[in-house]
């Protein structure tokens, strides 16, 4: 049952995934080409999802869509993980320290916590307006509003893996704090991060869909699944379909990534329990 | 015996937070080189904080630890590798001692890569040739370096942190409780493989353990703690057969015998 999720989970991801990267070399019709004649054209053998009010081809646009989502859930989490995880890391061995260390480290929690409170949608707006709309934008606003969860993970594994003997032991070797970071720490608590990240990718891409739906995302021309879905709007009751497509690909990646990312905890979780590789 | 001892333990308090009483009260011992001390004690008894201390991995709240005559209780960690050189430690429970997603050889050779102990006289400089050499004296094939904790049993994965112990070639071995969380049948082993390695190397040796008939198998002084205290001190002959404390006579009766045929 729980291996079915992770299995499901792992379908989605890579369908998305193969997706965009299918869109780079090849979709059915030009994603930006607009044809009069084929406006509001129901699903059928020519145009598999059918077309939208310009008369584009809804699945090219759905394809390039997902090269956006990825692009920006990739970028936003490696941001939110190169800052959250050392920052957690630090926060977590030098709970314990004396003085000055444990200072650095309640700084780092409480500017966390403030970070943690503002909305990221308007952390995002903020960032539009000062920026302007555009991918980098969303990757930059996506991926400083998820830093804190990383930051929280990494420090409860770091308190975690810090009690163990052999981070001791390795203090007993005479490795320094730095050294039992990287050599211990890190690799003990990287399967945690992994899960986090699989969450933080679906996260990210229904922010970027909600960023790009208000624009405040990658500009015109190109397609996003937000912007498809902001498209649809006029047509909601005479075309339903053209926003149910753009709907049900942010629906599914998102649960691909949340069933991935639960799919890993479960696999992990026992065997980190166990401390057995 | 020489006149300055190795050690000098004097008036040590450790304390946790606002615990009412002291892990640690007031200790004082001495260790001579090349002596092998036991402390003994009922869990609680403070005899684990007390020798984290004296391998400089705990700080005593009170009171001085001197090794060769030098202070360590307050010296910061980068000024420590004198220490960390000449005193190692074996762990209670190899499974939590070990890095389970790092290699046993690289986990036996962390001191000598050290950026504290490396380049320290004494300390091994071929860290390879003193790899396999180390694994060999604690019986594992040095060919089992590139496998992980896991793939190997309790007694062998004392043997690896045994290992990773001699590695720097230290002077003195502290050893907490290094049989009581493997099975039965392989403690025997693993206590005559330490009893050879402090003889073959003229190893100073500090052993924590609740099981007196351990210590008086390896040591040849004994100390007793209780609630923190040491109670009694002396040869493992004369706290046997003529304990001194109430204390001591209550652990030692407490020690399972056979009947004689």
């Amino acid at each position: 049952m729980k291996r079915a999720a992770l299995v499901i989970g792992l379908v989605l991801v890579a369908g998305t995934v193969l997706t965009a990267l299918l869109s780079l070399a090849w979709t059915p019709y030009d994603p930006l080409a607009v044809v009069p004649a084929n406006r509001l054209m129901g699903p059928g053998p020519g145009h598999w999802l059918g077309t939208d009010g310009y008369g584009i081809d809804l699945l090219s646009r759905i394809m390039v869509g997902a090269r956006i989502a990825v692009l920006v859930g990739v970028v936003a989490v490696a941001i939110a993980a190169l800052v959250g995880v050392p920052l957690g890391i630090l926060a977590g061995t030098a709970a314990k320290a004396e003085r000055w260390p444990r200072l650095v480290a309640d700084v780092v929690m409480r500017g966390n916590d403030i970070l943690y409170a503002f909305p990221a949608m308007l952390l995002a707006i903020l960032l539009a307006a000062v920026l302007g709309g555009s991918t980098a934008t969303a990757m930059i606003a996506i991926g400083v509003a998820n830093i804190p969860p990383f930051l929280r993970v990494a420090r409860a594994a770091t308190l975690q893996v810090s009690v163990s003997d052999f981070v001791t032991a390795a203090r007993g070797a005479g490795i320094g704090r730095f050294g039992i970071a990287v050599r211990h720490v890190l690799p003990n608590i990287a399967p945690v991060v992994a899960v986090q990240a699989s969450l933080a990718f679906g996260m990210s891409i229904l922010s970027e869909a909600a960023l790009s739906y208000l624009g405040l995302s990658t500009p015109l021309p190109t397609p996003t699944w937000g912007r498809m879905l902001n498209e649809a709007q006029p047509y909601a009751w005479s075309d339903p379909l053209l926003a149910v497509w753009p709907g049900l690909a942010i629906g599914l990646a998102v649960l691909g990534f949340n069933l991935l990312g639960d799919g890993l905890r479960d696999l992990l979780d026992p065997r980190l329990r166990e401390s057995v590789q | 015996m020489s006149e300055q001892p190795l050690y000098q333990v004097r008036d040590v308090v450790r304390r946790y937070g606002h615990a009412a009483r002291p892990a640690v009260d007031h200790v004082s011992l001495d260790l001579a080189a090349g002596e092998r001390l036991g402390i003994v004690g009922e869990s609680g008894s403070g005899k684990s904080t007390l020798v984290r201390m004296m391998a400089a991995l705990d700080r005593p709240t009170a009171g001085s630890i001197r090794f060769r005559d030098t202070e360590i209780s307050g010296l910061p960690e980068r000024r420590l590798g004198f220490l960390r050189a000449s005193v190692q430690m074996v762990f209670q429970d190899p499974r939590s001692s070990l890095d389970p997603r790092m290699t046993v050889g690289a986990s036996i050779t962390e001191p000598l890569r050290s950026p504290l102990l490396r380049r320290r006289a004494g300390v091994p400089a071929d860290t390879r040739a003193r790899l396999e050499e180390v694994m060999a004296q604690v019986g594992l094939d040095p060919a089992d370096a590139r496998r992980f904790p896991h793939e190997f049993s309790g007694g062998q994965r004392q043997r690896i942190a045994i290992a990773r112990a001699l590695a720097p070639r230290p002077q003195v071995l502290v050893a907490d409780e290094p049989v009581s969380a493997l099975d039965v049948s392989v403690r025997a082993q693993v206590l005559n493989l330490l009893a050879d390695l402090v003889a073959s190397e003229g190893l100073t040796l500090v052993l924590v353990s609740h099981d007196l008939a351990v210590v008086r198998h390896l040591c040849d002084r004994v100390a007793v703690m209780s609630s923190g205290r040491v109670v009694e001190t002396g040869t493992v002959e004369q706290v046997w057969s003529a304990p001194r404390d109430a204390y001591t006579r209550t652990l030692l009766a407490a020690v399972p015998r056979l009947p004689l045929p």
